[in-house]
């Protein structure tokens, strides 16, 4: 038996989120994982992450994954790959399968952070070839370079499903449609609109009745649900695709804590140990954190990671409780202005008309997955300015600021509130360096120019699919659902690394479609 | 958590439905009908359901199907799923080799 100051049970961002604060502290840290590569899920998650800088904004996913390993080997951390915990016992003694062999360590401090797994609902034909989560789609596509398919329905409209989506669009493949038998879309409406705009169908209340096909799927039937979930006959609709995509939510792994004899709790979201704001269970030295303790996402998983490896450092002496409890005030800080706006854990399920502002809320962006054009003008973002100025089509309340870093001449404001609508300040002049559309995690800001030249107007959007289009090229511009509104140019592609990969490509529209053109899409692909 | 173990309650007759078909544990391939036929043979929780069907005793060790059970037998009694009497949790958490098991590495 190996003795360790800091168990640690998974390798994502709440797990070496706790092993590098503990290690920092002294303390000496081991980390299982039984995947072959750590980071949990990471390294699948391809897009800009929401929140402000001290959350890493307008980060990509997989970079905070490798900032987390940098740090952890810095640390000296040790993360033990193809590792599976097999047991938690009193005392918390581990059992571990390496190899072709049981390993025994003995943790004076223990913390879970197995995160969770994806859930399944069951209709005819769901186990057929074909049928896969949303998260295995993106491990495919992300970590293995493996298009899941040619034609893919998704079902599940939180952000798995329209992040997910979104990135099925860029490997290429064709989302059909994205349905959700709720009656409002669940994930951010930038989420939502980003798919919407490149076309996908939104079916809210709807679900599947079947998986077409004998062999593996072929197509997939969907209808219309009553208030009570029932089918309304005949509104059945028959979708061709080869892959059925399950967003349907993600349940917490617990069965370690539960083995251990941690009271757990049985909540709607999944059975969960009872644990305090510092992530402490009711044994002694066995720490939670991350989605195993209750699904949010990796920004508040890292969070809840440092928090419990200061919890545990300060639990077996390393550093005073006095030390302990500053680092914790602040990081709590942190945690709760992830977790206020609309989508505030307290919120789930129910309904919010107006955003904080008191502005009527988009029915249609939570019924199409976008915003009318006459509903974009309520919003504080969308100002009709004279020259080149941002539109802000960011319409919810919901934890993110990067675009008010991004402006070096201070014309987008969203205030301390990180959840605050980012609103226009007319009496800056906008130089229309576009950092703000490029920092944007939501891909909802676009800059607008309605006096470039009599009769025309310019709009450069965030563009982030290959081939690049190119200066010159001809194509069609498609409007906030999706739908052709009018022939189009491109007058500039602009790719920096200040961008990180977001592309700005600016257009040339006629005039009366400034406000309505938001995609671009070349001719000979149409 | 309440837990329910009235075993004197009646709570009708076994009746056949459309998807009862469907399967419900991938791993031990384990039908909705098979399931709810369970209920009526007098399986209220799901350890007894699990020892009974091994539903949830195959690859994913119940991750998967464990909440969709846990749906169907509660509907079948007429509880809610929170008064139902969770299962155990028990190492191994992961499917292993009984060779594996076995062999406990030996410290020098």
């Amino acid at each position: 038996m190996t003795r360790y100051d800091l168990i640690v049970v998974g390798a994502g961002p709440a797990g070496l989120s706790a092993a590098i604060e503990a290690a920092k502290r002294g303390l000496k840290v081991i980390v299982f994982d039984e995947n072959a590569k750590p980071g949990g899920q990471l390294f699948k998650q391809i897009h800009k992450f929401f929140g402000s800088k001290e959350h890493k904004a307008k980060i990509r996913g997989f970079k905070i994954g490798e900032e987390l390993l940098r740090e952890a080997s810095t640390y000296g951390v040790k993360v033990e790959l193809n590792a599976i915990v097999i047991g938690l016992y009193l005392d918390k003694e581990v059992t571990v399968k390496q190899g072709e062999e049981i390993r025994h360590y003995k943790g004076d401090t223990v913390i879970v952070a197995t995160g969770a797994s994806e859930n399944m609902i069951t209709f005819e034909g769901w186990t057929l070839p074909g049928v896969i989560g949303a998260g295995a789609a993106q491990t495919m596509m992300n970590l293995h370079h493996i298009k899941p398919g040619k034609k893919i329905l998704m079902l599940g409209t939180g952000n798995v499903g329209l992040v997910v989506s979104y990135q099925l669009l860029q490997a290429g493949c064709e989302v059909v449609a994205l349905v959700d038998a709720s009656s409002k879309v669940g994930g951010y409406g930038v989420h939502a609109a980003k798919v919407a705009r490149c076309g996908v169908p939104f079916y809210l209340s709807h679900t599947i009745i079947r998986a077409e096909g004998e062999e593996g799927v072929t197509g997939v039937t969907i209808g219309e649900v009553d208030s009570r979930w029932n089918i309304i006959p005949g509104t059945e609709k028959t979708f061709e695709a080869d892959t059925i995509c399950l967003a349907v939510g993600l349940s917490p792994m617990s069965q370690l804590l539960k083995m251990a004899g941690c009271h757990m709790v049985d909540t709607p979201g999944g059975v969960v140990p009872e644990s305090s704001e510092k992530g402490a269970t009711s044994i002694p030295g066995i720490f939670v954190a991350g989605d195993v303790s209750g699904i949010e996402e990796a920004s508040s998983a890292m969070i809840e990671g440092r928090i419990a490896g200061i919890a545990a450092a300060e639990y077996l002496g390393f550093i005073p409780r006095e030390e302990m409890k500053d680092h914790l005030a602040q990081l709590e800080v942190a945690l709760l202005s992830l977790r206020e706006g609309m989508f505030a854990p307290e919120n789930r399920g129910k309904i919010i008309e107006k955003t904080e502002e008191g502005i009527d809320i988009s029915m249609n962006l939570l019924k199409m997955g976008y915003l009318e054009e006459e509903e974009v003008e309520r919003f504080p973002g969308v100002l009709n300015t004279k020259g080149i100025h941002p539109v802000i089509e960011c319409t919810q309340n919901i934890p993110c600021n990067p675009c008010q870093d991004a402006c070096s001449r201070k014309c987008i404001k969203i205030g301390s509130k990180i959840t605050a609508l980012p609103s226009i300040d007319e009496s800056k002049d906008c130089s229309g360096c576009g950092l703000c559309v490029a920092s944007c995690s939501g891909q909802a800001i676009f800059l607008v120019n309605e006096e470039q030249e009599a009769g025309y107007a310019t709009v450069t959007l965030p563009y982030e699919f290959l081939p690049l289009p190119s200066k010159g090229d001809k194509g069609i511009a498609l409007d906030r659902s999706g739908k052709e509104v009018c022939k189009a140019s491109v007058l500039e592609v602009k790719s920096s690394k200040a961008f990180d990969h977001t592309n700005l490509l600016t257009m040339r529209v006629p005039l009366s479609m400034a406000m309505k053109a938001r995609f671009f899409v070349r001719q000979e692909v149409c | 958590m309440k837990e329910r173990n009235d075993r004197s309650v009646s709570f009708g007759a076994y009746l056949p439905e459309a998807d009862d078909g469907t399967i419900i544990c991938r791993c031990e391939e384990i039908t909705k009908g098979e399931i709810r036929r369970a209920v009526h043979d007098g399986m209220f929780t799901l350890t007894e359901i699990r020892r009974y069907l091994r539903t949830g005793m195959g690859l994913c060790q119940g991750q998967t199907c464990g909440a969709l059970v846990k749906r169907i037998v509660a509907k079948e009694l007429g509880v809610s799923q929170a008064e139902l009497e969770p299962a155990t949790s028990r190492a191994p958490m992961r499917p292993i080799e009984m060779r594996i098991l076995g062999n406990e590495r030996r410290e020098a």
